[in-house]
């Protein structure tokens, strides 16, 4: 008989989410979604609203990376101004990007998955969590939280405040960076190196004991989209699109923000408030695609910075070259990305005349339609908008990181159903691994869920016929 | 350890910047561990709210029956609920949805006006919450005890109400509302 099987909720993952692994009549997986169970419907609220406020509105879609929003949505800004913003502004537009980066990357290795890595994927989920791993290794966890602090103090001495800055806005931003906080920056930069540095050679320790995690936690080829620089170097703010394929063939290259619609489709299911964006010269759903760390240093021919290149060199050997197909490298992306964001802050403070100068372009209603796009810790994230002559909002689509990675998440935890589920029924270490694999592309669903509201994961097994055999969680 | 204080988070109708805010208190973090346990939380692997929790943070607005239900079973197992953040103290942005009317209506919008042309509506009963026509803030569903507001409420301001019901004092003047 076949069957289903539901994990409700999956938890240390920003958002609401249920899984369920569907089962055939033989008992083997057929199949499994990852529900996405929240809904907030900022795509339709914000209609009519001047775009001046769009910044500080979607900020809300997520407290986790509201800089993303912030950033993208100025950018959709600059472009209905039809603005190119003084070159200052950008430079500290870049500076805050990199240090949400940081943070966010931080919280997502040392808060969310160091527990699963370091503790271990099956060990007593009572303690897998960070105050588990400030238990267990006082000085690591510190760390993490102290390097998170670092970005999200950056973030504070730019913006006021560390969650929702109100900072940049159509046409620049709205202050500079004081002396004494970039002297500021400048003396904490060394720790948070160290400490970046440290992640990454205690996660390489950990690869060769990995292998069943890398062969099973999403590993099939897929495409990869990003922004990359001019010359291919790795991107975060500026740039235009990419897509590769899994041999490392361009498919798609020098593309602007505004055809992105071009590129991306958004196919939905009745099983998820998250809708599921392809590349749409592929179709729905051969058009798997993935974005975010792993993505960014596949497509990009070098990172421009001598410590994250000489990481990134070493990634791709151990990985055995080529584009990276193992979604469990995701962490290890995302600490290079670390390395990499933090030697670009100090290129950037190092230079006494950054983000002086003017900081915003003044104009009105120039156009009705723009397209801002950014990367985001977890991938690119576009903001597109139309507004009438008043600059008030009749048209916005978001399409945001996490939710390009939904087919890629999906797959992954059919993958590692497949792998350990034992029998027909569900046990706390598969429930753990389901989590962990989906863990690895830090899905952010408060982002996902702008549209659709909830931070959870459960999980069911369903049989053939649709009944549920088992399940695991939520508490309702 | 069994006079450790049992803390819970929540995460209802809300952005998570209210969760991060907490996570601000960086390394006083640590320093809560010591005197705190943490029985439920999105940042860990609880399933299942536990009874006998002292004190709830509770994030977020009342947006779908499952918000619903979990409020619910937080004011019964909870001794002192806190309302965590404007979308629990008023309803704030995830409110917003609220004027364009009835729940139906917002997802037809979203997923099929509003869509692509694979446009498909996310109504399966078994799997999705079903929202509430109206989204409403923490205090119109069950008792709440204290409101911490802020967008999100920051980090020192969170604890130093943590503080404050540690050592048993009434909570700073800010975490009254009404
Ligand atoms: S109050 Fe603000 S920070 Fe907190 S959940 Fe709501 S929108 Fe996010």
């Amino acid at each position: 008989m076949a069957q289903t099987i539901v994990i409700d909720p999956v938890t240390r993952i920003e958002g609401h989410a249920k899984i369920s692994i569907y089962l055939d009549d033989a008992g083997a997986v057929r199949d499994a979604h990852f529900h996405v169970t929240e809904f907030r419907g900022f795509e339709r609220f914000c209609l009519g609203r001047p775009f001046w406020e769009m910044p500080a509105i979607t900020a809300r879609i997520c407290g986790i990376c509201p800089v993303s929003h912030i950033l993208a949505s100025a950018k959709a800004g600059d472009g209905i101004l039809a603005v190119a913003i003084p070159p200052g502004a950008e430079q500290l537009r870049r500076l805050m990007n990199l240090a949400q980066i940081v943070q966010s990357h931080a919280l997502s290795f040392f808060h969310l998955s160091g527990p699963d890595l370091f503790l271990g994927f099956e060990s007593d989920p009572a303690k897998r969590n960070i105050f588990g791993l400030v238990a267990a290794d006082p000085a690591f966890a510190r760390g993490g939280i102290r390097l998170r602090q670092f970005g999200q103090s950056i973030i504070e001495a730019l913006g006021g405040r560390k969650i929702h800055p109100a900072w940049a806005v159509p046409g620049g931003v709205r202050s500079g960076l004081t002396a004494e906080a970039r002297a500021v920056i400048a003396a904490g930069l060394p720790e948070a190196i160290q400490v970046a540095e440290g992640a990454l050679n205690r996660f390489k320790g950990l690869l060769a004991r990995c292998e069943e995690e890398i062969a099973t936690y999403g590993q099939f080829p897929s495409l990869f989209l990003g922004l990359v620089g001019e010359d291919g170097t790795w991107e975060h703010h500026g740039g235009r699109l990419r897509v590769m394929d899994a041999q490392g063939n361009i498919l798609a290259d020098h593309i602007a923000a505004e055809h992105y619609d071009e590129l991306i489709g958004e196919a939905g299911e009745p099983w998820s408030y998250l809708k599921f964006p392809y590349y749409r010269p592929q179709g729905y759903p051969e058009g798997i695609y993935r974005v975010g760390p792993l993505a960014r240093l596949n497509i990009c021919r070098s990172v421009g910075t001598p410590v994250a290149d000489a990481e990134l060199v070493e990634m791709r050997q151990r990985a055995g070259g080529g584009p990276i197909s193992a979604s469990f490298f995701y962490h290890y992306a995302r600490l290079v990305e670390i390395v990499a964001a933090l030697e670009r802050i100090g290129m950037l403070i190092a230079d006494p005349e950054v983000g002086t100068g003017p900081l915003r372009a003044n104009a009105g209603v120039n156009r009705r339609e723009a397209v801002g796009v950014s990367e985001a810790p977890r991938g690119t994230l576009f903001h597109h908008y139309k507004v009438d002559e008043d600059g008030l909002i009749t048209y916005v689509n978001l399409i945001i990181a996490t939710g390009q990675n939904n087919l890629a998440m999906n797959r992954t935890v059919a993958q590692i159903a497949r792998r350990y589920l034992r029998g027909d029924r569900l046990d706390e270490g598969l429930l753990n691994r389901v989590e962990a694999g989906i863990r690895a592309y830090d899905p952010c669903l408060s982002c996902s869920t702008h549209l659709a509201g909830q931070p959870t994961v459960e999980l069911a097994l369903i049989g053939p016929d649709g009944t549920v055999i088992d399940q695991i969680g939520p508490d309702l | 350890m069994a006079d450790k204080l049992r803390l819970a988070t929540v995460w209802l109708g809300g952005c998570s910047g209210c969760h991060m805010s907490l996570l601000d208190m960086d390394e006083w973090l640590i320093d809560l561990a010591a005197v705190a346990d943490l029985v439920y939380s999105p940042i860990a692997d609880h399933k299942h709210y536990p009874k006998n929790v002292d004190l709830v943070l509770v994030e977020g607005a009342v947006a779908t029956n499952e918000h619903l239900e979990l409020a619910r079973k937080v004011r019964q197992r909870s001794r002192l609920v806190v309302a965590l953040g404007d979308c629990a103290v008023t309803g704030n942005v995830t409110a917003m949805r609220n004027p364009l009317g009835a729940a139906a209506t917002v997802l037809q919008q979203v997923y099929i006006t509003h869509g692509d042309p694979r446009g498909v509506l996310p109504d399966d009963p078994d799997i999705v919450p079903r929202l509430l026509d109206t989204v409403v803030p923490l205090h119109a569903t069950i008792t709440v005890d204290l409101f911490l507001p802020g967008c999100p409420p920051s980090a020192p301001a969170i604890r130093a109400l943590i503080e404050a019901l540690l050592k048993g004092e009434t909570p700073p003047a800010a975490s009254r509302f009404g």
